[in-house]
């Protein structure tokens, strides 16, 4: 089957990407095609490298990065999102004038239109989020 | 964009009063961007997603940016069903009459202006919801 998945929630607070991340690993494990991975809400920080959990703690962001580079997964953080809560790639930084970027490794940043593509491309798309 | 000529039954499940938190806007961002797919497009209010829709909204003194015009504005992008369900309402002391009056316009019956919002009862939403291919949930 071919997921879409979508993420509303940041990591941490919540769980949302957490049971995302298991979801999607044990989909692509079961041999599943997963079509987008897309943050919107506060889920967009899931895709900042700039966050620096406790060693003995997952680091989410590093958890999606490496499953999305073994995987080729296609992760999507909304730009309109992004912009309300500060997550730039280089090219955003740039033309809004910003002193720099932190988007992760893995992750780019697109439009809204992605995830309605994902939903129109996917069997399935589930959302995650409280 | 997908050149297949497919045609899906979205859903967008609003559960959330506006303001409080950002789920409410931000739907509506996915609502109005979502139009220009051409899908079969349908709202839908539960739970403290009733307030969304509350005629009267006044946002100045909070601060933020009131974005309840956005939802009369709906019929304009071919998004024309709005289902709100009775039970929500009930339990928050609400009536229809309590909710703005949403309408679009039908080029059927000489744009004729028509009701947008459909009041449905419990068991009604959990058949629109089974019978969706994705829904967006907010």
């Amino acid at each position: 089957m071919r997921f879409a998945i979508q993420i509303n929630e940041g990591p941490y607070t919540h769980q949302a990407s957490d049971t995302a991340y298991q979801f999607t690993k044990a989909a692509l494990a079961k041999g599943h095609e997963i079509f987008r991975v897309f943050f919107y809400h506060d889920g967009v920080n899931n895709g900042t490298r700039f966050t620096v959990p406790p060693q003995d703690d997952r680091n989410l962001q590093k958890l999606w990065t490496e499953l999305a580079e073994a995987h080729k997964l296609d992760l999507v953080v909304c730009i309109a999102a992004a912009q309300r809560r500060g997550i730039l790639d280089a090219n955003e930084a740039k033309r809004q004038g910003k002193d720099g970027d932190n988007i992760a490794p893995g992750f780019r940043i697109s439009g809204l239109g992605q995830l309605i593509e994902a939903g129109i491309q996917a069997d399935r798309l589930v959302v995650f989020g409280d | 964009m997908s050149d297949e000529q497919t045609k899906k039954k979205f859903l967008y499940l609003n559960r959330k009063a506006p303001y409080g938190t950002i789920y409410a806007l931000e739907s509506l961002e996915v609502v109005l961007i979502g139009a220009a797919f051409e899908q079969d497009v349908s709202l839908a209010f539960i739970d403290d997603g009733v307030f969304q829709l509350m005629e009267n909204q006044d946002a100045a003194a909070t601060g933020m940016k009131g974005f309840s015009k956005t939802y009369r504005a709906l019929g304009d992008f071919e998004v024309r069903k709005l289902y709100v369900e009775k039970e929500s309402l009930d339990l928050r002391g609400l009536t229809v009459d309590d909710l703005m009056p949403i309408v679009y316009e039908d080029e059927d019956e000489d744009y004729a202006e028509k009701p947008s919002i459909i009041l449905v009862g419990k068991t009604e939403m959990a058949k629109l919801i089974a019978d969706q291919d994705v829904v967006l949930s907010f």
